[in-house]
């Protein structure tokens, strides 16, 4: 039985199948906040919770889903370029939109989490949590975060981006898809972007310019930032 | 679409090469969607050759994530202890950066919309 839990077949398995069931689950009820990414994660540690297992057990399974994670990235190659000409005629509004996005983020993560009293760690934490993975982890090495920590905070972004970005974006009244899709992809990285290459095409490959863009502005504005206010 | 996880594989393999080689501040899967975006507008690679096991993949591009957002569980301490600023920064946060940048957009961005 032990074998069995520590191959990566337990992991690949569970989390194939919880994801099926909170898909399912969506697309009957229709309700924002079963978004399956996040309904799939909560559902999985409750049962590794339950059944006490490790998490490095499940984790066995888990990294193999994940490496798949890296060649999708490059495959948002494809809807950018056959997006191509909308994307070039906006090349302004995407510039700005995302490098303002990009200050807003280190600036209000850090300002609130700073002002509510959070420890200097936690604050540094928080810096990069509007960008993918992979930057983040970077970004928060250098400057003295929590790795983990950042990890852990950059997925809880994406799953908000993912459940109530685009019904925000509208609230606030966005209406075109260029719009809410650099929004969502700028605030919520590969998560956010997933959720709208599901339901249009463009607005999930602006999203998917605003993961790398968002990843490298950010990564070039804190290195200055410090330079300048030297926290 | 074998071919088309070759390619798509092939691409990340470089793009990781370059960003340990050239200690770039850059992922190496975000380096190869761009040396892909470039060779596909040259056309040194055709869209057909990648298509079918690009869409396979964009397609559950959500579920991948899964395994990493599971691991949260394994800081809940951490996050417990100083779970206001923690929440509160992300949260209020998230939402300050789709405003500005949605209406950044909003606000430059004078043209008409084809759809989908």
């Amino acid at each position: 039985m032990n074998e069995l839990l520590t191959s990566p077949l337990f992991g690949i398995t569970l989390t194939l199948l919880v994801y099926r069931l909170a898909e399912i689950l969506y697309r009957r009820t229709r309700f924002i906040l079963f978004n399956p990414v996040a309904v799939a994660i909560v559902s999985i540690i409750l049962v590794l919770k339950v059944f006490a297992i490790p998490y490095q057990d499940y984790n066995n399974g888990g990294r193999m889903i994940l490496f798949l994670l890296g060649p999708s990235v490059v495959a948002l190659a494809v809807p950018l370029y056959q997006r191509r000409q909308e994307i070039l005629s906006r090349k302004i509004p995407i510039f700005v939109g995302i490098v303002a996005g990009a200050l807003a983020s280190i600036i209000s993560a850090a300002g609130i989490a700073w002002l509510l009293g959070g420890s200097h760690e936690v604050v540094l934490s928080l810096v990069p949590k509007s960008v993918t993975t992979p930057i983040a982890i970077g970004i928060t090495e250098k400057i003295g975060g929590i790795v983990p920590l950042t990890a852990a905070l950059v997925v809880l972004t994406g799953c908000l981006g993912a459940i109530c970005g685009p019904e925000f974006c509208r609230l606030i009244g966005l209406r075109s898809n260029a719009a809410i899709g650099l929004a969502v992809g700028t605030a919520s990285h590969g998560i956010g972007t997933a959720r709208l290459l599901g339901e249009n095409r463009f607005a999930g490959a602006i999203a998917g310019l605003a993961i790398g863009l968002n990843g490298l502005a950010t990564a070039l504005l804190v290195p200055l930032l410090w330079l300048l206010f030297g926290w | 679409m074998l071919q088309g996880m070759v390619l798509l594989l092939l691409f990340q393999f470089v793009g990781e090469g370059l960003s340990s080689m050239l200690r770039l501040p850059i992922p190496g899967n975000v380096i190869g969607m761009a040396l892909l975006l470039v060779a596909l507008a040259f056309g040194w690679v055709k869209l057909e050759w990648l298509e079918e096991a690009a869409e396979l993949l964009l397609s559950y591009m959500a579920m991948f994530f899964v395994p990493a957002g599971v691991g949260v569980m394994l800081y809940f301490g951490l996050i417990g202890r100083e779970w206001l600023p923690i929440v509160a920064g992300t949260v209020v946060s998230t939402f300050v950066v789709m405003a500005v940048t949605g209406w950044c957009e909003k606000l430059l961005d004078k043209q008409e919309e084809s759809q989908p």
